[in-house]
């Protein structure tokens, strides 16, 4: 029973990451813009929040640092995607490559710098209730924002006016322009804000995960979270599920090596995209499926004068 | 006066001596990770100022080189800039380097952890797995749990050869101690290494090694209140209770005795595997934490190792079914340790293939 917990506990921190990046890049993509910069932008959040928590000792101040810098990563996108109609797929490659060098750059100093990491925010009375208690009410806040934000983007996309918008300007931007809605500034909007979760997510790595810098600590996760909004083909609950799933396997397999069961390492490794892959088949063979969750516009150049 | 003047020309005619020296002998170094690294690539830039304070000689380094083309690229760089001996200081490096050595014949190479020598190529690596031997004396008497937790990377023979050294040596200390290991299959992620220490610790490991490259381990150490080594440089600082002690990479010393020997003229190509007793390997101070009279049977075991009477991987040794493998009173042979691929008695699992 305790290893369970103990195992839970671990999944939480895996899937917060992942989850932050991942809903804020649902959002981007629901929008039509498709950015492969997702690895980027968490690693400035990551450099940027360590480099915040290091110099004036406020986590709050942090995180916002961390924000910042995902968005100010993904107006670079932004300008170049919306305004100077760049490609997106070879932009967003270029934004990861960027993010990686830039923050080894910046994160120079920081290099064998130790932080404790972020204090655990018990919520009095609930977090004392046995076994569920330290699972769900003694976490980091960023943890609680993480699930706080599943319900926002579930509400937003699926209830809100704006969302609809949204989601109008991601299927078809020819119709969305044609209502009159600005399909540039609407894309902008949700770039910044896939900037600002990879930013929180990037910045949870560096300040709770593994409290500490060092060059290119993202290791691949903010590609995981771009497949995660794939397999969850667009929707925000399947994006928290899967989330959950991905970090899950990771440690569960980590468990499994040291109670002596024998899955090769590398097949672990390789499980998320394999789902992706499989996912992508799945509802590739029926198109009716990706009409109901895909965005019809995904990864289109939008130009007012057509 | 006429003294006064021939004293400024020997002071100049010795300015000049010395200019020329200098310019004479130019050394490069390749790492592969950023100089700041604090670990591999931090261990050979140690080594690299040494040999600029010690022989006053020009060196040039690159760093965060990819291994593969770009390595050749840069390498060949550095040898067509007229450096005299180059340092390539990556297992990867190995095909670049004696690409280019081909190429440069009177340029002298000197490619660390590879087994590809040629006329005008050296290989040299440490014998880390005499640190591993100390680390396993202290955890195998620190313990309660008698679980050991081991962050591995990839299951080749270096790795190996470090969990079968601490095994050996923990259990002579302590029969019941058992080493669990966790696979990454990754040298750097602090995030999965940091994962793979709480799963170890969450089944009762009181003890945590790696041999991955961050601090993470050490850190999740740290909050658990378990104890922990660091690995290639001293970590103490990401966790300054939990650190024991930790292996030192010390390039230094090997550094300056192959660049003097290119200087010399004596310099051939040859092959160094060294570990305590030229001072590749260090340990890092030994924590006050250890009982005192394991910090003794340490310092005594060093010295063993140093003058040649104790030996990592001295016989008997078992492999997991129990069956031996090296007899009493022999030891492992370099070639057999060198392709080490099977775990010895009291290893945990089995090795991923």
């Amino acid at each position: 029973m305790d290893i369970l917990i103990a195992a839970i506990l671990t999944i939480i921190t895996a899937a917060t990451p992942l989850l932050f990046a991942a809903l804020g890049e649902l959002i981007t993509e629901k929008s039509g813009v498709l950015n492969l910069g997702v690895e980027g932008m968490m690693i400035m959040g990551a450099i940027i929040g360590f480099l915040t928590v290091n110099q004036t000792g406020s986590v709050t101040l942090a995180i916002l640092a961390s924000m910042l810098a995902g968005i100010l990563t993904a107006t670079v996108f932004g300008i170049l995607v919306l305004v100077f109609h760049a490609s997106q797929v070879p932009t967003g490659l270029a934004l990861t490559i960027f993010g990686l060098g830039l923050s080894a750059l910046i994160g120079q100093s920081m290099i064998g710098v130790a932080y404790e990491g972020i204090p655990k925010l018990a919520i009095p009375v609930i977090s004392s209730i046995p076994i569920l208690g330290d699972i769900l009410f003694n976490q980091d806040i960023l943890v609680y924002l993480s699930i706080f934000m599943v319900f926002v983007v579930y509400w937003f996309v699926n209830s809100s006016r704006p969302g609809l918008i949204l989601r109008a300007v991601g299927d078809s931007h020819d119709a969305a322009h044609a209502m009159g809605y600005s399909v540039i500034k609407i894309r902008f909007l949700a770039i910044l804000f896939g900037g600002a979760m990879a930013g929180i997510g990037g910045g949870y790595l560096s300040l709770a995960y593994s409290p500490l810098w060092v060059e290119g600590m993202t290791a691949g996760r903010g590609w995981i979270a771009l497949a995660l909004v794939v397999f969850a083909s667009w929707k925000v609950g399947r994006v928290f599920m899967g989330a959950y799933l991905f970090g899950g396997i990771t440690i569960l397999q980590l468990h499994a090596q040291a109670i002596g069961i024998g899955i090769p390492p590398q097949v672990m490794s390789m499980l998320p995209y394999l789902a992706t892959i499989i996912v992508l088949v799945l509802i590739s063979s029926d198109r009716t499926k990706i009409k109901l969750n895909a965005p019809a516009s995904l990864g289109k150049p939008f130009h007012e004068s057509r | 006066m006429i003294k006064k003047t021939l004293s400024i020309i020997a002071f100049a005619a010795s300015l000049t001596a010395t200019g020329i020296a200098s310019a004479e002998t130019k050394v490069g170094f390749v790492y592969v990770g950023p100089i700041g690294d604090h670990g591999w690539s931090y261990q050979h830039n140690q080594g690299r100022l040494a040999v600029e304070k010690e022989l006053g000689v020009k060196t040039t380094y690159v760093e965060s080189v990819k291994e593969g083309a770009d390595a050749e690229r840069v390498i060949r760089k550095l040898a067509a800039d007229g450096n005299d001996i180059i340092f390539t200081t990556s297992f990867g490096y190995m095909n670049p380097t004696n690409k280019v050595a081909k190429k440069f014949p009177n340029v002298k190479f000197e490619h660390a952890t590879g087994y590809k020598r040629g006329k005008n190529v050296s290989t040299y690596s440490g014998r880390f797995y005499e640190g591993r031997t100390l680390l396993g004396t202290i955890a195998g008497k620190m313990t309660k749990t008698n679980t050991i937790g081991y962050v591995a990377s990839f299951p080749i023979p270096e790795v190996i050869r470090g969990i079968n050294a601490t095994i050996i040596a923990a259990r002579k200390v302590n029969p019941d101690v058992k080493i669990k290991v966790v696979w990454v299959s990754t040298w750097f992620d602090p995030g999965k290494e940091g994962d793979a220490a709480k799963a170890l610790i969450d089944q009762g490991a009181d003890i945590i090694m790696q041999h991955t490259d961050s601090p993470a381990p050490l850190q999740v150490a740290e909050k658990r209140g378990v104890w922990a080594f660091g690995q290639a440089s001293d970590m103490k600082a990401f966790a300054p209770k939990a650190h024991l002690t930790a292996i030192i990479d010390d390039w230094a010393p090997y550094y300056v005795e192959r660049v003097k020997a290119a200087m010399d003229g004596t310099w051939e190509s040859k092959d160094t595997w060294d570990g305590f007793k030229t001072g590749m390997v260090v340990m890092a101070p030994l924590s006050e934490d250890i009982p005192e009279d394991v910090r003794k049977m340490v310092k005594e075991q060093e010295k063993m190792i140093i003058d040649g009477t104790l030996h990592s991987f001295q016989g008997p040794i078992k492999n997991q079914k129990g069956e031996i493998v090296v007899k009493e009173g022999e030891t492992m042979s370099d070639k057999d340790l060198a392709g080490m691929n099977w775990y010895v008695e009291g290893v945990d699992g089995t090795i991923p293939k």
